[in-house]
């Protein structure tokens, strides 16, 4: 009888994919690839008042070797775009890419000669932040983002969807 | 009793206000280069000369170390693309005197076939980079400098962008990119005078 009650109280059933992905997901190491203006906005997201360390993502690291979550945050122009790939490339896996302002999703205002018309051109990115540049606000909505799609990711994802083809019909509920 | 500040001023009193500095640089340079001189006007007392590519090199050591002159801050080179004029080109040279405390504008215009001129990298250093860029952008080649190479584009680049007949949509990328689904349709076309064409793949 007393076995049933421990039984009971002392474990949880669950999947290994969500304990891991629980896990990754509040401890998300950084690459800040900062060019633009766009990294004043993101220096005051991991400040104090807004606080990005909340999140679990709080410590940048400036080595891709040692980063899962690549921010693009600024403007990429195409001098740049083998920099970026390479660093992409020498991230370990699991590996995620925020694309951080207009700059980094679509090439922003610029459209000419220099400018990378959206990062995903060379790289697959997980989450655009839109803003020129973004408020801290936006950026920390980005980021909670990332972790539901971080937390539903496996085969088949956790739900039973795989969130990355459904993000537009997500994106689409919630307007 | 003092005249009222707000009172609008009359239009003899503006003409009799407005005494422009004389344009002694020009006068100067008129004296000693008469020949090179194309033309030249002056502005809110800033002096400007348009000069002749030929022999610039004598007429800018003179602005610099003629003691009337002694221009001995090079503040700005680039150049202007004035398609479809002729002569298209425009370098534009903007000097200072700190010493004496007076600034001069030098423009040479240049021809589509003849788009070259002499450097003047070797009495100013600091013209190097502004003459590598005004290459980088435009073309203009700087005959003697030492090391005219790309500023800003890298190598692989072929052409000169911030010429007027450049493909404004026209990309080069370094990298492949990848296919996504696209945004708009005109990223796909290059503007021409003959209207809208695809992007050469």
């Amino acid at each position: 009888m007393g076995m049933k009650q421990n039984a009971a109280t002392s474990f949880i059933t669950t999947k290994l994919d969500a304990v891991i992905n629980w896990s990754r997901k509040f401890s998300l190491f950084q690459f800040p690839f900062v060019t633009a203006c766009c990294g004043m906005e993101y220096m005051a997201v991991y400040g104090a008042h807004y606080d990005g360390a909340r999140f679990g993502a709080e410590i940048p690291r400036f080595s891709p070797r040692q980063a899962d979550l690549l921010f693009v945050v600024g403007t990429v122009n195409h001098k740049l775009a083998p920099v970026l790939k390479r660093v992409y490339e020498q991230m370990a896996e699991p590996k995620w890419v925020v694309a951080f302002g207009a700059c980094a999703a679509s090439g922003g205002f610029y459209q000419n000669y220099a400018v990378v018309q959206g990062i995903d051109r060379i790289i697959p990115v997980d989450i655009y932040i839109a803003g020129c540049p973004p408020r801290p606000e936006a950026v920390l909505d980005g980021l909670v983002e990332l972790q539901r799609l971080i937390q539903d990711e496996g085969p088949k994802g956790i739900t039973g969807i795989n969130p990355r083809q459904t993000k537009d019909e997500l994106l689409l509920s919630r307007s | 009793m003092a005249e009222d500040p707000r009172q609008p001023v009359e239009e003899e009193q503006v003409s009799e206000q407005a005494p422009t500095s004389p344009p002694v640089l020009t006068a100067l340079l008129l004296e000693n280069f008469s020949d090179s001189v194309v033309s030249h006007h002056t502005n809110f007392g800033d002096e400007t000369v348009v000069i002749k590519r030929e022999g610039l090199l004598d007429l800018f050591r003179f602005l610099k170390d003629d003691p009337r002159c002694r221009f001995d801050l090079m503040i700005d080179l680039t150049a202007a693309d004035y398609l479809p004029r002729e002569p298209r080109f425009e370098v534009v040279v903007h000097l200072k005197s700190i010493v004496l405390h007076h600034r001069l504008r030098v423009k040479i215009p240049l021809a589509t076939d003849e788009a070259e001129l002499d450097t003047i990298s070797g009495l100013w250093v600091a013209a190097d980079w502004y003459e590598r860029e005004c290459w980088d952008m435009y073309g203009i080649v700087f005959k003697g400098h030492p090391n005219l190479r790309r500023l800003l584009l890298y190598d692989e680049f072929e052409g000169h962008p911030l010429r007027k007949d450049y493909d404004y949509y026209l990309q080069q990328p370094l990298v492949p990119m990848r296919k996504i689904r696209e945004r708009h349709d005109y990223e796909h076309k290059v503007i021409t005078p003959e209207g809208p064409k695809p992007l050469p793949s």
